[in-house]
């Protein structure tokens, strides 16, 4: 099996795995990194997102071959105690229900955030539409979205 | 069980324990004793014996104060781990935020309803909770009375300090050893609502810190040394049998340890348990054990198997022609019956009748199935996310012949429940892989096996008639068929129930081989549509407004002259007319479309107004106000967010639902080609509370029924159309709006 060298939440690390293995499972069951999670497999459901170089991508569909010499932040790194703002706007609106698929949803705004930093409703709409919340937690993710561009202002 | 807050709760609930380690006192309660009074419970002789046989919940008091609950019931996002635990501080008068709360284990053998469904966690839980929190309580403050030398009816307490008639305090922490040593009261004084300082204030998520830093929480997270993965493969059809398969490449596959069968022990247990069957294959089933997840993914993929139909293969239009063929029929089981509903058909002026479908609907919660297993000749380790804990433990009992008191079942947080994970089948197949292989174990399903492998909401198809006579509704008749089972014995006498002098409630069914069950509020998630939708016409064809003719039944209902219809019409009333005043009925400007729809399932009282503008020649959702009457509200952040999630998930199934076979094939088995509402799609959702003083019930089902009533009632006002069939979304003709001038 090929050794790839990756670097996450800023450490660099060394895997063993086949050259198929998505980056997401390499994260979960070979670093323990497991907030970042299986939704789909196949890039529709956002559950799995994370950022490569500061932007938001679907890790359950990327290889390590694509990610070697990037820097990846997975929900674990985006902040070191939870403070990161979009984080905090999460826990003062109160978001989560199950809270599976909210590591990918904080994933994807923060990195949008960092990019539009004053959204309109529809942007963050736009934004936030390829992450699936099945307990159908939406009015919550857009007012924390919205909080969380306050915050960082 | 009893509502009454003065219900005998016998010192035999309770127990509690010393010498924990760093000091304290544990009081132990059994929440569910009220359930099951038989019990009896003896006291464990010392902390090594605490196991949760006879106690599923516990407080722990420490030397310091410090407060730890231990909740009991399932956390599937409904939110009980926080709200449940509130109702015991409120009571033992503590600081919320000294509280910390822990995901209690289950007991395996005495208790009933350590379950996630039917929303009835708080409903239950209401009585016990608020007993348990005040014996602990008294007995605090009799240990710091004793020491004071004063009564203790002279003491006051305010978050965990006691203060006597001289002005002298002492903490919980300070007594607590002395407490623990008195005797358990009885009949302890709860507080008035008017008191509380918890309940009915906002509390966040008791998790909300490690979801939001990705700490590990959820069955998928969970691993253990040594631990290794199973993927299974599963009969692709429902009715087919596994007869061979080659599993040659998958074992060269790296990271593969072995590939192997089950299905004996699964067997056993239908004939001793044939119930099961309508919840698991009875086919071999073939498992690749690997060390990493994608590892039995992939070599999973690469197993040649051949299968046989053992049975018929069903498709979507086999159970459209049947269930048509039964609503046509004679053939019916008589649910409820008031009255003559043919004579009154017979002499009626005006007759409406309508029939209503909807498809079979996979839950998808977003975390797939999964369980974790270890086996050893000594125990049966279990962790994993299930609504029905004490149902699979006893399975799985039953299954591998183990004693009751072998199995250990922990609950993780779970990643949606929806009703999939009432049923473990997960859990069964978790019990005969590590039973076969001996080593710690998790089953994880892919999202296509959690999609393919189902255990669907069935599809269901009402029809409705009703007799009008001199501008009065004489007589209703309501038909079901489904598939599998029937809308269970509360249903028929939901409102209109009560109403109609003539009323009937008839159910047919067809008895597949597709798996169905519960999903969230079973059979009301589409009935609630067929009856809100067929009102709305009802009121077109007698002419009067509509809500009018909703409040002018419910007015006919004498809900004490019949035991069996448990929604009050006073509380639906009121909620009716506080959504005409909030949502500003009837008063909208003409680019505003409204929907109405009142309902009542799991013990609530619900009406919702849908909001819906056309945009681009496009009709689009743009808010529900939803008016809830749960008695208290125990945590209104939490209740908040369990409304508008229920809502949305209610107008995204109406919608998109859509879930068909083909010669026992699913026909779609992940997000892109099932569609799931999403941010774009989801209208604002705005709640108003009724007020008042009546024991709390359930918010996880209750307004989820009523949401796609209420699109379908305001679609018909924006497009000019009725919507019959779910989803609207397959009908996209009847979503765009008729001419200018039939509109208005």
């Amino acid at each position: 099996m090929p050794t790839y060298q990756i670097t996450v939440n800023g450490v660099s690390q060394s895997v063993d795995v086949a050259a198929d293995t998505p980056l997401l499972w390499v994260l979960r069951d070979h670093l323990d990194l497991v907030g970042t999670k299986y939704g789909c497999g196949i890039s529709v459901c956002g559950s799995c997102t994370v950022h490569v170089d500061g932007t938001a991508m679907r890790s359950c569909t990327m290889t390590l071959e694509q990610v070697e010499g990037k820097s990846i932040t997975t929900i674990e790194g985006l902040s070191e105690f939870g403070e990161h703002p979009v984080q905090q706007a999460w826990k003062e609106i109160d978001v989560p229900q199950c809270g599976y698929c909210q590591a990918g949803q904080i994933m994807t705004a923060s990195a949008f955030l960092e990019r539009n930093p004053n959204p309109t409703e529809e942007e963050i709409k736009n934004a936030m539409n390829g992450n699936i919340c099945r307990c159908a937690s939406y009015n919550r993710i857009y007012r924390a979205v919205e909080k969380a561009a306050e915050n960082m202002r | 069980m009893a509502t009454n807050t003065k219900m005998a709760f016998s010192r035999r609930a309770f127990m509690r324990t010393t010498g924990l380690a760093g000091g304290g006192m544990l009081i132990g309660f059994n929440l569910f004793q009220a359930c099951k009074p038989q019990v009896t419970i003896e006291p464990p002789v010392d902390l090594s014996n605490l196991d949760y046989k006879d106690f599923n919940a516990f407080i722990k008091i420490a030397e310091n104060g410090v407060v730890t609950i231990f909740s009991p019931n399932p956390e599937i996002g409904q939110g009980v781990k926080t709200s449940m635990p509130m109702i015991i501080a409120e009571e033992l008068d503590v600081a919320w935020k000294n509280v910390h709360v822990v995901q209690g284990k289950l007991d395996t053998e005495n208790f009933e309803r350590q379950v996630a469904g039917g929303s009835q966690s708080l409903r239950h839980g209401w009585d016990a909770l608020r007993q348990t929190g005040a014996t602990a309580k008294q007995m605090l403050v009799n240990a710091a009375a004793a020491r004071w030398g004063v009564d203790a009816s002279q003491c006051t307490v305010s978050e965990g300090v006691i203060t006597n008639p001289n002005g002298e305090t002492l903490g919980y922490g300070d007594v607590v050893t002395e407490a623990a040593q008195l005797e358990i009261p009885e009949n302890v004084t709860l507080k008035k609502p008017k008191d509380y300082k918890i309940i009915g204030k906002d509390a966040q998520n008791v998790d909300i810190d490690e979801i939001i830093t990705g700490k590990p929480l959820f069955g998928l997270d969970y691993k253990t040394e040594g631990m290794v993965y199973a993927a299974v493969l599963r009969p692709p059809a429902f009715g087919q049998k596994l007869t061979s398969f080659d599993a040659s490449e998958a074992k060269a596959m790296p990271g593969v340890l072995d590939v192997l069968t089950i299905g004996d022990k699964a067997r056993k247990l239908v004939e001793a348990q044939p119930n099961i069957a309508n919840i698991l294959s009875t086919s071999d089933k073939v498992v690749v054990i690997a060390k990493t997840t994608w590892q039995a993914f992939k070599a999973k993929e690469s197993i040649e198997a051949a299968w046989e139909d053992d049975v018929k293969m069903e498709s979507t239009e086999d159970h459209d022609k049947v269930m048509n063929e039964l609503l046509d029929g004679k053939e019916f089981n008589t649910m409820r019956e008031d009255g003559n509903v043919e004579k009154a058909f017979a002499e009626a002026d005006q007759i409406l009748e309508r029939t209503y479908e909807a498809p079979f609907l996979p839950h998808n919660c977003m975390e797939p199935m999964n369980f974790y297993a270890h086996i050893t000749d000594e125990k049966v380790h279990l962790v994993g996310p299930i609504q029905t804990p004490a149902w699979k433990a006893g399975a799985v009992s039953a299954m591998l012949d183990r004693k009751p008191e072998e199995i250990e079942l922990e609950m993780t947080r779970q990643g949606g429940g929806f009703g999939r994970r009432l049923y473990g089948d997960f859990v069964l197949e978790a019990a005969e892989i590590a039973d076969k292989i001996r080593k710690p174990v998790k089953v994880v399903y892919t999202r296509e096996d959690d999609m393919n492998d189902g255990i669907y909401r069935m599809a269901l198809k009402y029809r409705i008639k009703a007799g009008v006579k001199d501008g009065k509704v004489t007589a209703y008749h309501l038909k079901e068929a489904a598939v599998n089972s029937n809308m269970y014995g509360l249903i028929p006498n939901f409102f209109p129930a009560g109403a109609i002098a003539n009323y009937k409630v008839d159910a047919a069914v067809y008895k597949s081989n597709i798996t169905t069950g519960a999903w969230r509020a079973p059979y009301t998630n589409f009935l609630a549509f067929a009856e809100q939708s067929f009102f709305d016409e009802l009121a077109e064809l007698m002419d009067v407004d509509k809500v009018q003719m909703r409040i002018n039944l419910l007015k006919k209902v004498d809900a004490e002259a019949d035991e069996r219809i448990q929604y009050s019409p006073e509380r639906m009333i009121k909620v009716i007319e506080t959504a005409v005043e909030k949502s500003g009925w009837g008063t909208k400007p003409s680019n505003v479309y409204q929907g109405f729809v009142n309902y009542y399932c799991h013990n609530t009282h619900v009406a919702e107004v849908a909001d819906v503008e056309i945009e681009n020649g496009q009709p689009v959702i743009k808010k529900v106000t939803c008016v809830v009457d749960c008695g208290i509200v125990v945590n209104p952040l939490g209740a908040l967010n369990q409304i508008e999630g229920g809502v949305l998930d209610g107008i995204g199934h109406a919608m998109y639902g859509d879930f068909g076979f083909e010669n026992g094939k699913p026909l779609a088995s992940n997000y892109d080609r099932y569609r799931l509402i999403r941010i774009k799609e989801a209208p604002m959702v705005e709640t108003h509370f009724i007020a008042n003083e009546i024991a709390p019930t359930g918010l996880g089902e209750p307004t989820l029924p009523p949401a796609g009533g209420a699109v379908a009632n305001a679609l018909k006002a924006a497009t000019g159309n009725r919507l019959y069939k779910q989803p609207f979304a397959k009908f996209p003709e009847l979503l765009k709006p008729k001419k200018q001038e039939i509109i208005g």
